[in-house]
């Protein structure tokens, strides 16, 4: 009889929906159906059964093909890697579990790594901004239950974080907002009329790359300032009339996402919206969040953050001190300008969402790509090592987008002799014990 | 009047089609099909001589990539496209970061010229094209 | 497991009475011994002074705000931040340590054992994760509940059988320690922007008042017989003028008695006195209230507290009062962190610098003192500095010193840039007496051991209790006249025992030791309501499904179970 998992926390957004109710054969072994869960978060727990999956690591040959190899080969070839490398770039981190993620930089302090996550092309200009100027923010509970005024700027969860809009941040009834999205007014700030912006009470067009532009005059509004004719596109009189409306809010919220991140200025643009969200604070409640991209990239914030003292981009191939400087132990640029010597990637696909620039460089170095299926990276590495899909064949602890941790369930086995990471992770982790011991590769 | 080769703007960002193909596997078909398109405004289109669903060569200061021309789902300003993340379009992205970690992955220029005869490379190909890893 | 004989030291155990007697101490199976044998190690602690291991009351060492403050001060790795040569990990951040330099750094000092002062319960996971990863010292973790929808709704009704429930109910999920308070009501009305700044303001919605919390989590705690008593950070917090609302907060506890099987005598635990202890109505007349709040704690026997020192560096505050972290910012304009947290709570984080040149910070440091030396029982006094809100815990044996030299405080209140203002707004300068190293065990050994419910295993050094056991380079026949000697001894200990364990020898860490999460496990009546309304309120009100809430045991590997029988 196949049965119901409940209570399944969806591995892909930062929504971290934890509300899934999967359908699991009576053998444990085969996901025969999923509830709750958006098309994404629904394609991934199916994706766990498809036929072509990889489940033994495999090395590039001579002639370019892969050829299969046993997990001990596949731990001493990475051992060996990461021993012989001066300053090897470990990437990744935000598909897997803190779990795995405190054995990984046990290893990086050992080797002298550089542990990275996927906020680095994400949210990290967001984490430059707090460490400059802070950010109040608060859980998604209270957006539920206290949010009268929500405003969506560079983000599209439609695309994005599919479910956010109705278990947190427009339609659900909390105890406070019982009129549900009647009783909210939803703007939406973007450079083109996304489907999110179909979703709002109000969309404001703004001009790609104008947004530090347009934070900085709605901030100028809400002190009475006064305004050039447009800024960004936006008339004057549509910039007081917003921030006049946002003031008799009882509690307002920003979501920001990647059209603040990514666009010119990067970490100025969100400093900007931190900024006027405090301004906000002395006329009314006001906050502000990161809609976080990875369901776990928090998480590897949150694990780097105790035990290193920063959320990114950690160099620890001093050994000596942690060191954090974006621009110098970033991912993207230790890739372009060619700064470490070997690279090892884990839950992630940089080949296919870093620049290209940076995946030739890294193609150069011994690649290690540890992932449970075949992707971009994998197909330009030295070696793929397969393991077990966290949040669907393993559980371990996530972090969802306001930082509140949910410990993720093992619904499914998973393949036959297929590791996890944290047993994939400690193995390594002793090899390369036993190689320093014996002094070097 | 048509111009051979037009420059606009590039953003490049998730969809939710991208991000289920994504999911699927990198390379699936429904990657395939959500991620090797540029959306373009129909003024843009004109400006191009192009039909919708067209092949084009997109040029950045990073690289070059064929991709296919389509209307837009989600509204765009005439001069500005849109191209789903991923290997296609970050054959084109900056890697220049100004010292922040962060590419230009939103807000560069491009020129466009159509290229209707034209083959989209697959995913992995298009990466290991790049990165002179393709095998013989 | 070894056996030890620490011989020819001087022991100082306010359990046993031994004020510095050379007494040898015997060590086996973890536990402290009669007798062991010849096999035995010896440790030579001649000339050297034995306390039982330090227990620190009141630090925020792990969870959410904690690492919000490492993540938004890279600054604070600038100094005191690589590794040590030996077995440690890479440590750094100083005023928020990495958790690896967390328990190494308290380890250093001789002490084992640290109480996270504020777990949101809906972070509760991260708050283990954090002291999981903290090696050496045992750690438990109060929740708060102070601000928490539930609690208020049963105590306007005084449904104190419920609220207790409820409390058992979060103790298990969260594996918390006890009934932690911080600015009741206010922090609610903070998600509002709005406070409650005397205990008579009415929270907005829930209409109740702080005083009616304080009082009904007092009596929700006795209900349950915990180890501990509620432990209050109380409204008001750092406004000049405040010592009143203190006062009338103190004032609840009259006439209630402690109810429980642990030795604990005090229903109240008033943290970071500090803080709390302000006269004046302006920071132009700020001037100190310690002497009244002292003379009411000295009269009122069922009440604990613990001091806040300011320590005079830059450091960090957080705090679960997010309306007092705005107004801070408001008043030095560096960076603010802030979250609101769902049903229960919030916190916010804001630097500060506490610089002996202005008079208003050397005006807090001098308080925080005063507090200290007006204790007349200093089994109810303990010594802290609120980490990292008033200077971080590594500065502990800094402020011994200034606690037992009067030279060495007057040396610093003497030079201060205003000190002719600093001196008239306070009581120090006329103040002699200087704290003994008896007394110094009863403020950080025995007294919070005790208040913590916690004095049968921990604290002292009688035979039976467990081997925790510090050994500092300080001969009582020689008292170090510098107070730099003072700190350096008190700051790397000659031997650090824990559970039996060296675990620091020499002020280096030798060995990990085996850390503990400690919990409280109340067994309360099953109670049909308080599970109807939890199960009403995770499916209309929160953002995570209830079966997703509990901490899982996972994380908390090596855990020290106290039961509590509530039934």
């Amino acid at each position: 009889m196949p049965k119901e998992v409940t209570d399944v926390i969806c591995p892909f957004c930062g929504t971290l929906c934890d509300d899934l109710c999967i359908t699991v054969s009576d053998d444990n072994k085969t996901i025969l159906g999923v509830k709750n869960a958006c098309a994404i978060g629904s394609e991934k727990f199916n994706h766990q059964r498809l036929p072509g999956r990889v489940k033994r690591p495999r090395m590039r040959q001579a002639d370019g093909t892969y050829k299969e190899v046993s997990y001990d080969e596949a731990v001493d070839w990475t051992a060996k890697m990461l021993v012989k490398s001066r300053k090897t770039l470990m990437y990744g981190w935000a598909s897997t579990s803190c779990q795995a993620m405190s054995i990984g930089h046990e290893i990086a302090e050992k080797v002298g790594g550089i542990v990275d996550n996927c906020a680095t092309v994400c949210h990290g200009s967001s984490l430059i901004a707090i460490e400059d100027v802070g950010v109040p923010s608060c859980t998604l509970g209270e957006i539920k239950n206290r949010a009268d005024r929500v405003i969506f700027w560079g983000c599209n969860p439609a695309h994005a974080h599919p479910r956010h809009m109705s278990r947190y941040s427009i339609f659900p009834r909390g105890f406070f907002t019982v009129k549900g999205h009647k009783g909210r007014k939803i703007y939406c700030v973007d450079c083109r009329y996304t489907d999110t912006a179909k979703c709002a009470d109000e969309f404001i067009q703004i001009q790609q790359g104008y947004d530090y532009e347009l934070l900085n005059a709605f901030r100028t509004a809400a002190r009475g300032g006064d305004l050039p004719d447009a800024v960004g596109g936006v008339p004057k009189e549509k910039i007081y009339e917003i921030v006049d409306d946002l003031k008799t809010a009882r509690f307002g919220i920003i979501f920001f996402g990647m059209g603040l991140t990514h666009t010119m200025g990067r970490n100025h643009n969100i400093d900007i919206a931190i900024c006027l969200t405090r301004d906000m604070n002395d006329f009314t409640k006001f906050s502000i969040m990161a809609m976080r991209g990875h369901w776990n990239v928090t998480g590897s914030g949150q694990v780097l953050g105790w035990q290193y003292g920063f959320p990114y981009a950690v160099d620890l191939s001093r050994r000596d001190q942690a060191r954090h400087q974006t621009g110098e132990t970033t991912s993207v640029d230790l890739l372009n300008r060619n700064e470490v010597e070997a690279c090892f990637y884990i839950a992630t696909d940089p080949g296919a969402h870093f620049p290209v620039d940076a995946m030739v460089s890294s193609a150069r170095k011994p690649t290690v790509c540890i992932d449970p299926h075949i992707n971009c990276t994998t197909e330009i590495s030295d070696l793929h090592i397969p393991v077990a899909m966290v949040g669907v064949e393993t559980g371990g602890c996530a972090y969802r987008m306001d930082n509140v941790p949910i410990e993720t369930r093992k619904v499914v086995e998973p393949p036959e002799g297929m590791l996890t990471d944290e047993e994939l992770l400690t193995k390594i982790n002793k090899r390369v014990d036993e190689l320093l011991v014996k002094g070097g590769a | 009047m048509a111009e051979k080769k037009i420059t606009l703007n590039i953003i490049t960002c998730r969809t939710i089609q991208q991000g289920v193909g994504m999911e699927a596997g990198k390379t699936s078909q429904k990657y395939f099909d959500a991620c090797t398109i540029i959306q373009l405004h129909p003024d843009d289109f004109k400006r191009l001589g192009a039909w919708k669903n067209t092949n084009v060569r997109v040029t950045s200061s990073a690289g070059s990539v064929i991709l296919k021309a389509v209307e837009t789902r989600e509204d765009l300003v005439p001069g500005l496209a849109h191209i789903p993340m991923g290997p296609w379009a970050n054959r084109l992205v900056p890697a220049y970061t100004y010292s922040t970690g962060e590419p230009c992955f939103k807000g560069f220029p491009a020129d466009i010229e159509v290229a209707a005869n034209e083959r989209i490379m697959g995913a992995i190909e298009v990466l290991q094209d790049a990165c002179g890893l393709i095998r013989k | 497991m070894s056996e030890y004989i620490i011989k020819n030291g001087h022991v100082f155990d306010p359990v046993q009475g031994i004020k510095g007697d050379k007494k040898d101490i015997a060590v086996k199976d973890g536990k402290i011994v009669d007798k062991v044998g010849s096999s035995a190690k010896v440790i030579d602690a001649k000339g050297k002074t034995i306390m039982a291991g330090a227990l620190d009351i009141h630090a925020h060492v792990a969870g959410p705000k904690v690492n919000a403050g490492r993540w938004y001060r890279p600054e604070d790795k600038h100094f005191d931040s690589h590794k040590v040569p030996g077995i440690t990990r890479i440590e750094g951040g100083k005023s928020i340590p990495t958790v690896f330099k967390t328990g190494y750094a308290y380890a250093r000092m001789g002490f084992t054992f640290a109480m996270e002062a504020a777990m949101p319960p809906l972070y509760a996971r991260h708050v283990h994760e954090e002291i999981h990863d903290t090696p050496i010292i045992d750690e438990g973790a109060l929740p708060v509940f102070g601000n928490n929808w539930f609690v208020m709704e049963y105590l306007k009704n005084q449904e104190i059988e419920n609220s207790a429930a409820y409390v058992a109910w979060i103790l298990r999920q969260t594996k918390g320690y006890g009934i932690k308070v911080v600015n009741p009501g206010g922090t609610e009305a903070w998600a509002w922007g709005l406070n409650c700044l005397s205990i008579h303001d009415n929270v907005p919605y829930f209409d109740i008042t702080p005083a009616e919390i304080i009082t009904g989590l007092m009596k929700t705690n006795e209900y349950l017989g915990l180890p501990h008593s509620m432990h209050i950070h109380q409204n008001n917090l750092g406004n000049p003028g405040n010592y009143t609302v203190t006062l009338d907060t103190l004032r609840l506890a009259e006439g209630v008695k402690a109810n429980n099987n642990f030795g604990r005598d005090q229903i109240m635990h008033s943290t970071h006195l500090q803080f709390h202890s302000y006269k004046g109505t302006n920071w132009g007349d700020f001037e100190s209230g310690a002497k009244e709040v002292m003379d009411y704690v000295n009269k009122q026997k069922n009440i604990t507290v613990d001091t806040g020192n300011v320590t005079l560096d830059e450091t960090t505050t957080m705090t679960a009062d997010g309306p007092f972290e705005h107004h801070l910012h408001g008043l030095n304009h560096l960076k603010w962190f802030n979250v609101d947290v769902e049903l229960e709570t919030a916190a916010g984080v804001v630097p500060y610098i506490y610089d002996p040149n202005i008079r208003v910070c050397a005006t807090q440091w001098a308080i925080g003192l005063e507090l200290a030396l007006y204790a007349k029982d200093p089994m109810r006094c303990f010594i802290t500095t609120d980490h990292p809100n008033a200077g971080p815990f590594t500065r502990y044996p800094r402020v011994y010193a200034w606690l037992m030299s009067k030279k060495y405080r007057d040396e610093r209140l003497n030079t201060f840039k205003h000190a002719d203002k600093v001196i008239s707004a306070t009581n120090l300068s006329g103040m002699d007496r200087e704290i003994s190293l008896y007394e110094l065990a009863q403020m950080t050994r025995a007294g919070p051991a005790k208040a913590l419910g916690l004095s049968k295993d921990y604290g002292g050094l009688k035979v039976g209790m467990n081997a925790d056991i510090a050994i500092y380079n300080i001969d009582p026949d020689n008292f170090p006249s510098a107070g730099a000697e003072i700190e350096k001894a008190f700051g790397n200990v000659a031997y650090l025992f824990k559970d039996g364990k060296i675990c620091v020898e020499n002020g280096k860490v030798v060995d990990m030791g085996n850390k503990h999460t400690f919990w409280v496990d109340a067994k309360v009546k099953e109670n049909k309501q308080v599970m109807h309304d939890i199960r009403e309120k995770f499916l209309k009100y929160y953002s995570v499904n209830e079966n997703n809430y509990p901490v899982p045991e996972s994380y908390a590997p090596h855990q020290h179970i106290i039961n509590v029988d509530a039934a």
